[in-house]
């Protein structure tokens, strides 16, 4: 657990990064601080690991002020990501990897041997350890970057904008990486990142903060979508929030209806879905039997915003689900999922 | 011809042999080149990581040490001797020192900070000690310039250490003295030629022992910074 106690930052020149913060991080969740340029949000992460000292108040790790302890101690136990990873160009991946291990006094061996695992759990081969950063993608720059804070396995992990150097395909990938992560190791992550859409993608809690150092509202990304404390905050979460909120919604309810399907088009007057030998959909053949490419998928389980724009995108109305295998499962209607959106406002 | 006359001298055996040979005087060259090296490291060095470690002063102690360069070698090397009541060798390892000393101060200083602020902050993220930081982290990563401060450095010394002759010192200054005196100007050339090969010479040396001590990771950077193109060289460092 990370608390912040009436944390204020004022710099020498005078302006305040950070004003009167109070603010309590749940260990083994993945919170996110989010807001415009100068609102502070990095300046408090730095502040817990003391790359920072706070001018007023206190941080405590675990209940204890991060003040009584050694900085380079105290990092020892804190993983650390930034942007662009800020691997060590001179050493191989691997080492960079090993770097915190080593710095905790174990062997070389054991330390390289830990490092080799941390590759394989971030999703890169074995074999990259021997190349230097210089000759990885970004994204794969990035995922060492990670691997090398998990090195000594410390319980809390700083990340600073660790993705905002990469385009948005991989970007993806690494948040997804990322839970993947959090659900295997149960870590207290905090995540700084400027971009809405990933704070409410990967954080359980998200915190936004406004110029002046100041937190605006502090909760999960849902009631930041449907219940924005004030006008800053709905205006930074942004426009289609109504919208993006149902990536929270539970979409149980929603009826799937069975729905004819062929395996080559035909011109039968209506639409029909064509599925292959696995009944995976191939799309759409239309009433007069042209082939029209399918809307997005829905796959069972996922959240109500899936299944509705599954309905919105597919050219017959019909929204394709499909189950965990990319099987056919049925269909749904924008309507239906309408009803059940309403209703869960009731 | 000229160079005709200037390849006889060279190729004289006269000149191959005695106290005043020219092997005599390469080596006496060299040796005040290395004195001169080593010694200005010494000071350089240190003095750079220092600066650059710490941010503290570095805008003064290079911009003073530049001012050094101004300071004529010549005029130095002479004016130490008549204050040194006559003592050559001292006289003309502190000038050249002092010429030495800045190139490689700038290299180490700038070396130092040149360093990607990311890679700093990342090392004393993770609970790196300052020390650390810049043995570990700091040093390697500004060995490309400082090893070419080096370079420098040894090209200039090289090239300077003639001036050692003026006050008796048999360096391969002695020719160039000696032929201007007398409009010998086969021997002149000929010293040129010798300076600017052993030049040419220690800096290749320096350029391969460049190469052993670099670290692996940092000439592979360096080249693919070399492949980029321009456009997307200038959005890498818009983003630093």
């Amino acid at each position: 657990m990370i608390e912040f106690r009436g944390v204020t930052k004022r710099f020498d020149d005078g302006t305040i990064a950070v004003n009167g913060l109070d603010l309590v991080v749940e260990a083994g969740t993945i919170t996110v601080f989010v807001g415009p340029s100068g609102c502070g949000k990095t300046t408090s992460l730095r502040m817990v690991n003391r790359m920072i000292d706070p001018t007023e108040g206190t941080v405590l790790v675990d209940g204890k002020d991060v003040l009584t302890v050694d900085p380079p101690k105290l990092r020892l136990g804190i993983g650390y990501v930034i942007q662009q990873a800020g691997l060590f160009p001179h050493r191989t991946v691997l080492d960079n990897v090993a770097t915190v291990p080593l710095l905790s006094g174990w062997s070389k061996a054991k330390a390289r041997s830990r490092a080799a695992e941390l590759l394989e759990l971030v999703g890169l081969p074995a074999e990259l350890g021997k190349r230097y950063p210089v000759q990885l993608s970004g994204g794969q720059q990035q995922r060492v970057g990670v691997a090398r804070a998990l090195a000594a396995d410390p319980p809390v992990l700083l990340m600073d904008e660790p993705f905002s150097a990469v385009d948005p395909v991989v970007r993806e990938g690494l948040q997804d990486e990322l839970l993947r992560l959090q659900a295997e190791l149960d870590k207290t992550i905090v995540f700084v990142t400027h971009d809405i859409d990933e704070a409410v993608r990967i954080g359980e809690k998200v915190a936004v903060f406004r110029e002046g150092g100041i937190l605006a509202q502090y909760a999960p990304p849902a009631e930041l979508l449907v219940r924005p404390a004030d006008d800053f905050v709905a205006s930074f979460v942004g426009k289609d929030r109504g919208y993006r909120s149902l990536s929270f919604v539970d979409a149980s309810g929603v009826e799937v209806l069975p729905a004819e399907t062929v395996r080559a088009p035909a011109a039968s007057g209506g639409w029909q879905l064509l599925v292959d030998a696995e009944r995976r959909p191939q799309g759409w053949s239309g009433p007069d039997g042209t082939v029209v490419p399918g809307g997005s998928l829905y796959e069972q389980g996922g959240a109500i915003r899936g299944a509705l724009d599954a309905a919105l995108s597919s050219p017959s109305g019909l929204g394709v689900v499909v189950d965990t295998d990319g099987r056919f499962a049925g269909v749904v209607e924008a309507h239906q999922v309408l009803d059940v959106i309403e209703s869960h406002r009731g | 011809m000229i160079f005709a006359d200037a390849i006889a001298w060279l190729l004289d055996p006269v000149n191959w042999s005695g106290a005043k040979s020219i092997p005599v005087r390469v080596g006496v060259h060299l040796l005040y080149c290395l004195g001169a090296v080593l010694g200005a490291s010494l000071i350089a060095v240190p003095l750079g990581l220092y600066i650059g470690h710490t941010g503290r002063g570095g805008v003064l102690l290079v911009g003073s040490s530049n001012a050094l360069r101004a300071l004529p070698t010549l005029g130095l090397v002479t004016f130490l001797y008549l204050v040194m009541n006559g003592v050559q060798t001292v006289s003309v390892l502190i000038a050249l020192v002092v010429l030495a000393v800045p190139p490689i101060l700038a290299g180490t200083y700038a070396g130092i900070q040149d360093v990607d602020r990311g890679v700093v902050d990342a090392a004393r993220g993770m609970g790196m000690t300052g020390s650390q930081r810049l043995w570990r982290v700091e040093l390697p990563n500004a060995l490309p310039l400082l090893v070419g401060g080096l370079r420098n450095a040894t090209l200039q010394v090289v090239a300077t250490a003639s001036v050692a002759a003026y006050v008796g010192i048999e360096t391969l200054g002695r020719p160039l003295l000696d032929g201007l005196r007398v409009l010998d100007y086969a021997q002149v050339v000929g010293g040129a030629v010798l300076i600017a090969l052993l030049a040419v010479g220690l800096d290749l040396l320096l350029a391969l022992a460049g190469k052993l001590v670099i670290p692996r990771g940092l000439r592979l950077a360096a080249e693919t910074r070399r492949r980029v193109k321009p456009v997307e060289e200038a959005e890498v460092v818009d983003v630093v």
